[in-house]
């Protein structure tokens, strides 16, 4: 089980990953060993999986992105097998997603302009099997998309 | 808007993947001397395209079994604003993204919750209480990848 202090570390890695273990160990008001052996047990027991870098695709001149919210044929028994292979085959989408309720799947994806996101959509979404029903979501604004968890 | 060649896309993609490689530990990866890999890496942060980093934990072991997307629809455009809206919805803990987006739905919003019961219990006390919410649909996930992207 957690206690207090490592739910303390992780709230400060949380905010910001890239803190050394000194830095860290300072915010919590635990000496430096301490932190560290702490921080190694959270990854021995794969509580911390590890860090990833955020791709910022808007600066890397994806400035579209489009939620697609997929309804599928239920009624073919593989839709959810065979719909989620074939997305992943399509290089613009960043994130899959399956629900229980009334979507089925989403997609997340990134395009550099419209006319880039229509000739995907057009040409590679519209294509994937199985699809009953589909709705886009455009983002105008990303508001908050820290990701923490409320620990 | 930084144009980037096949070295630069392996080294995002490397990183997306562990953000804590060091430069020299990645040169020796894709055949790169360390300066020559610092000097990508810092373009690569100087314009804006590696600028965070995630912490991966593993939400259910810290107790959070439960993450729903909500597509949340205003009632009163006009009169509440956005501003309002977006900074009530921004500072509950339990909201993880917040996206404007344009389509069915006004809001798009990412929450956590330890179980259906807290899901609830977020939903009728902080959510639809917030000014000018409207129509709240709600999807539970079930699973997600994360995909490398047109990199």
């Amino acid at each position: 089980m957690l206690d207090d202090l490592d739910r303390r570390l992780l709230r400060q890695m949380q905010s910001d990953p890239a803190l050394s273990v000194p830095e860290l160990a300072e915010l919590c008001g635990v000496s430096v060993g301490r932190a560290s052996r702490r921080l190694e047990r959270l990854r021995e027991e794969q509580i911390i999986k590890g860090q990833e870098a955020v791709i910022d695709w808007q600066a890397l001149g994806f400035a579209v992105r489009v939620s697609l919210r997929v309804t599928l044929d239920k009624t073919a028994p593989r839709a959810f097998d065979d719909f989620l292979s074939a997305a992943r085959e399509v290089p613009e989408v960043i994130e899959l997603q399956t629900f229980l309720g009334q979507v089925d799947v989403r997609l997340h994806l990134v395009a550099k302009d419209l006319p880039h996101y229509q000739s995907i959509y057009r040409q590679r979404v519209l294509n994937l099997p199985h699809i009953a029903d589909i709705e886009a979501l455009m983002t105008v604004s990303t508001v908050k998309m820290d990701m923490d968890l409320p620990l | 808007m930084i144009e980037i060649d096949a070295t630069d896309r392996k080294l995002l993609r490397a990183l997306a993947e562990d953000a804590t490689q060091s430069a020299s530990a990645l040169g020796r990866k894709f055949g790169l001397s360390q300066p020559a890999t610092w000097r990508r890496l810092r373009r690569l942060q100087e314009s804006g395209v590696l600028t965070r980093q995630r912490l991966v934990l593993d939400q259910e072991r810290l107790g959070f079994g439960v993450t729903v997307f909500l597509g949340v629809k205003l009632a009163t455009k006009g009169r509440v604003s956005l501003e309002d809206f977006e900074r009530a919805v921004s500072a509950i803990r339990e909201v993880q993204t917040v996206e404007h987006v344009l389509g069915l739905y006004d809001y798009r919003l990412r929450v956590v919750a330890r179980d259906l019961a807290d899901f609830e219990r977020v939903l009728r006390r902080r959510i639809m209480t917030l000014p000018g919410v409207g129509n709240v649909e709600a999807n539970v996930l079930l699973s997600e990848e994360r995909r490398p992207g047109p990199i």
